[in-house]
């Protein structure tokens, strides 16, 4: 998958908030569907539905265990969106940074008309 | 408008980002460092260690905008075309705008309003995309608010995962 279309299946999966709650759980340690399910009033099959688009994403894995599969976070897609996100606005305040100083300049400029 | 606070990134709707700041500078000033090439081209300059060597804006209704910026040593290229629907000048701009070669996504409508406040200026910038997914792509401040709960715990996750990676 491209870094672009990784970060989009990251997106489209966290912006659902149940699958938000699921991860802020995991977060906490590893836990089966019954674990997560249970907070929700939610069937298993449904969370089962979430954790899939979980999974696809990369922001999930499961485990071998038959019977259990515990459902453990990976951290590392999320490190990458969210620094993009941080990114972002850095950017952005950076832009505005130079912006203030320009405005500044040009404020100086039209003092000076004033006073002429 | 209190000078010096840090911008507003917020998402009124599912396909909407508002930047927000103000600048302690009269409408008609900032309108024209959105709008002069020569005054576009010294702060619109792209990260750090960017330039922005090709810089037009005709700035009417029907009119286009070109920037095109480049990364450090000439590695690294970005280009954005601007298709203006509706302007009036120092207060208001509706326009759309596309990436060259796809990089992100689809064109989406950049609206920009300039308002004269108390102290200065205050832009808001609204940037309406196709959907959620284009929207969460580009900037996913949705996210931020959503995921605020959570990234403590996720911190303390990252942590304890790097620290292992380094054993």
């Amino acid at each position: 998958m491209s870094e672009a279309a990784r970060l989009d299946a990251t997106f489209h999966a966290l912006s659902d908030p149940t699958r938000r709650a699921i991860l802020a759980r995991l977060a906490q340690g590893d836990a089966t569907v019954m674990e997560l399910a249970a907070p929700f009033a939610m069937s298993q099959p449904a969370i089962s539905k979430h954790l899939k688009v979980l999974e696809k994403a990369g922001l999930v894995s499961r485990g071998r265990e038959a019977q259990r599969r515990p459902v453990h976070l990976e951290a590392q897609p999320l490190a990458e969106a969210t620094s993009w996100l941080i990114e972002y606005r850095k950017y952005w305040e950076a832009q505005f940074g130079r912006l203030d100083e320009l405005l500044a300049e040009l404020q100086k400029f039209e003092a000076m008309a004033d006073r002429n | 408008m209190p000078f010096g606070t840090p911008l507003s990134l917020t998402t009124p709707t599912d396909t909407q980002i508002v930047i927000a700041r103000g600048f302690v500078a009269p409408p008609h000033l900032v309108y024209a460092c959105y709008t002069q090439p020569s005054l576009i081209r010294r702060w619109l300059t792209g990260p750090d260690g960017w330039t922005m060597p090709v810089c037009t804006y005709d700035a009417r209704a029907g009119g286009r905008y070109r920037f095109e910026w480049i990364g450090p040593g000439g590695d690294g290229t970005l280009a954005l075309t601007g298709d203006i629907a509706r302007i009036d000048a120092t207060r208001y701009i509706d326009a759309s705008e596309l990436f060259d070669d796809g990089v992100m996504g689809p064109a989406y409508r950049s609206e920009l309003r300039f308002a004269l406040e108390e102290r200065g200026t205050l832009v808001t910038n609204v940037l309406t995309y196709a959907s959620l997914a284009h929207r969460d792509m580009v900037a996913s401040t949705g996210m931020a608010e959503g995921m605020e709960m959570s990234f403590q715990n996720l911190d303390r996750l990252l942590a304890a995962e790097q620290g292992q990676g380094r054993q």
